[in-house]
């Protein structure tokens, strides 16, 4: 097998005397497309937060490629192969679609300390912005800013710049929440074309069993912080731990 | 064209014209409007772009409130009157100075910027202030140097001085020196005002927008948001030290009262926000409004109060020595009407 590209060792974050991420330790592989479960509060969006950087871990590490960045920076995580959309969307609202996309584009192409060349005479990175526009279906929609967008179509674009960085790590949290029946499709699509690919490692929260059940290779349950269970999707599913922590209480809401 | 302007066009007919006016106005001053009082309140409006321009390019474009703005403005003044004085009058000078002021500025932001930019933003905007006060203070304490509260009288080349005639007279303008030193002021100025619009128009530019829209997501998408804000901060600075150096050629003399004080400061804020937050046009019309006002207003309700004297209270309200007065409440009106500044208004309505 593999290496793992991305792994978690005991990693623990604690918020006063509540433990929100309690000793996970886990590892993800190129290929693989790994769904994460647990109830609301489970943990799943503040073992994001630690991987990806935003909240520093009170214990435990986090490895890429084997190296540990648990002191870095969100942004160096980010330019070292780390991507994220987030669960609650958040753009840069006062700017246009195309803007929002050819920002990350930008980013890779390391342009940003150029300073005396005019960004809209860029065509090679309004050019990339446009083809990733169009795999959302968010084309017609470029030049709308984006706080005046649907909130369908802002949930798009929150995947759109995932998209557009392309990190060795897709983290999507609750991508398709909030969207309607014919958005979903889209977004489903994109990702199942990631898996295609092989050589990148997705990493999905997500509520809805159906989408769990046709796309996620692997299954890891969080409850209370901790590791429920892990493994395939259909013994996962099976077990005791998930029948009682998640399926039962949560998914008759569903 | 679009080059010049960095592909930012105004996009409002009215706006269009009223640029095209100020710039021509400013171009042609000492022929249109001749008279010491007119060219040197032209020259103010130049300057003040500049200025203004580089504070929007911190607080409209990089979302940073900055309250040293006057200190960096005053830190490329004194640079040119300090290299005047010790090494006599001459282009050499200006150009030693006017370099030296805008490298100290960018030092000097850079350092604040490193120690503040990590934490939040309004920890930035107390050490500015702080700093900016200190400086202040020391510059009218060492005297020795800085000539304290009297400030620093010093020359300028021969070429930029009223004696120096090159030709007879122009459209009944003398072609003299001090015509020489407002087109040093205005060329100078417009190269650094299309400087700033290529900068906020650049990539980097649009990097600050996104900081200032969403600096937790402009760090997840890869920016070192504190880099780019210490870069915005150094750059801003070293452009208001240049615009300093300007006013000093122009003025042959700086003070503590005509390039530090606090009350520059305000009028930078309230230029930046008359004419509109985040549009380097904007910096434009909001210097051009507020130094004709500040200029003129008095005169204005001078002849208004006599044009009402003998009714009661009016004459009152509209005597001269109340022109502060009236300029708060323009202000407010324009703060409450045009929330946008005049430029996000004349853009807003297509």
């Amino acid at each position: 097998m593999t290496p793992p590209i991305l792994a978690t060792e005991d990693l623990t974050v604690r918020f006063g005397g509540h433990v929100a991420v309690d000793a996970v330790t886990c590892a993800f592989r190129a290929g693989e497309l790994t769904a994460i479960v647990g109830p609301n509060g489970a943990g799943k969006t503040t073992y994001f937060n630690l991987i990806s950087g935003q909240i520093p871990a009170s214990a435990g590490r986090v490895l890429l490629r084997g190296r540990n960045i648990s002191g870095q920076s969100v942004s160096h995580r980010t330019r070292a192969g780390i991507g994220r959309a987030f669960q609650l969307t958040n753009l840069f609202p006062n700017l246009s679609v195309l803007e929002n996309v050819r920002l990350v584009v930008q980013a890779k192409a390391g342009q940003g300390f150029n300073l005396l060349s005019m960004a809209s005479r860029h065509a090679e990175l309004t050019d990339a912005a446009e083809g990733i526009l169009a795999r959302v279906r968010l084309l017609d929609n470029r030049d709308q800013v984006v706080s005046e967008l649907s909130h369908g179509n802002q949930r798009k674009l929150e995947v759109a710049l995932l998209i557009a960085l392309d990190p060795d790590v897709y983290m999507f949290d609750e991508p398709t929440a909030g969207m309607s029946v014919d958005e979903a499709p889209v977004v489903l699509e994109l990702i199942a074309a990631l898996k295609e690919q092989k050589d990148r490692t997705v990493l999905l929260v997500e509520h809805k069993m159906d989408v769990i059940r046709t796309l996620a290779d692997r299954i890891i349950v969080l409850h209370n912080g901790a590791l429920a269970a892990d493994g395939p999707p259909a013994e996962v599913m099976a077990s005791d731990v998930v029948q009682e922590a998640y399926m039962g209480r949560e998914l008759e809401d569903v | 064209m679009k080059a010049v302007l960095s592909g930012d066009m105004p996009r409002s007919v009215p706006l269009t014209l009223i640029l095209g006016v100020i710039l021509v106005c400013l171009a042609l001053a000492p022929f249109l409007f001749p008279g010491v009082r007119t060219v040197d309140t032209a020259a103010r409006i130049c300057i003040f772009v500049v200025l203004v321009a580089s504070y929007d390019l911190l607080l409209g474009y990089g979302g940073i409130v900055s309250f040293a703005h006057t200190m960096f403005f005053g830190i490329g003044a004194y640079g040119v009157a300090l290299a005047s004085t010790h090494m006599g009058r001459g282009f050499d000078a200006l150009l030693v100075g006017s370099v030296a002021g805008a490298g100290v500025a960018a030092a000097l932001a850079l350092v604040i910027g490193l120690f503040s930019l990590r934490v939040r933003a309004i920890f930035f905007a107390m050490i500015t202030l702080a700093v900016a006060s200190a400086v202040a203070v020391l510059v009218s304490q060492l005297s020795g140097l800085t000539g304290g509260e009297d400030g620093l009288t010093f020359q300028t080349p021969r070429a930029l001085g009223p004696a120096f005639k090159f030709g007879d007279e122009l459209f009944g303008v003398k072609l003299n020196g001090k015509l020489l030193a407002y087109y040093l002021i205005f060329l100078g100025s417009l190269i650094l005002f299309l400087l700033m619009l290529r900068v906020v128009n650049s990539p980097f530019g649009r990097v600050l927008q996104a900081i200032r829209e969403n600096d937790f997501r402009a760090e997840a998408i890869g920016y070192r948001v504190v880099h780019y804000r210490v870069a915005a901060t150094c750059l801003s600075a070293a452009v208001a030290a240049l615009a300093g150096s300007l006013y000093a050629i122009w003025l042959r003399y700086v003070g503590p009262d005509t390039a530090l004080s606090m009350e520059i400061m305000i009028d930078i804020l309230l230029m930046v926000v008359i004419g509109g937050m985040g549009t380097m046009y904007g910096a434009v019309i909001g210097a051009t409004l507020l130094v004709i006002a500040q200029n003129y207003l008095q005169n204005l309700m001078g002849v208004a109060s006599g044009v009402v004297d003998g009714l009661p209270v009016l004459p009152e309200l509209l005597s001269a020595d109340r022109w502060l007065l009236w300029l708060g409440v323009l202000f407010i009106l324009s703060v409450y009407f045009f929330p946008t500044g005049v430029v996000g208004r004349l853009r807003a309505r297509k």
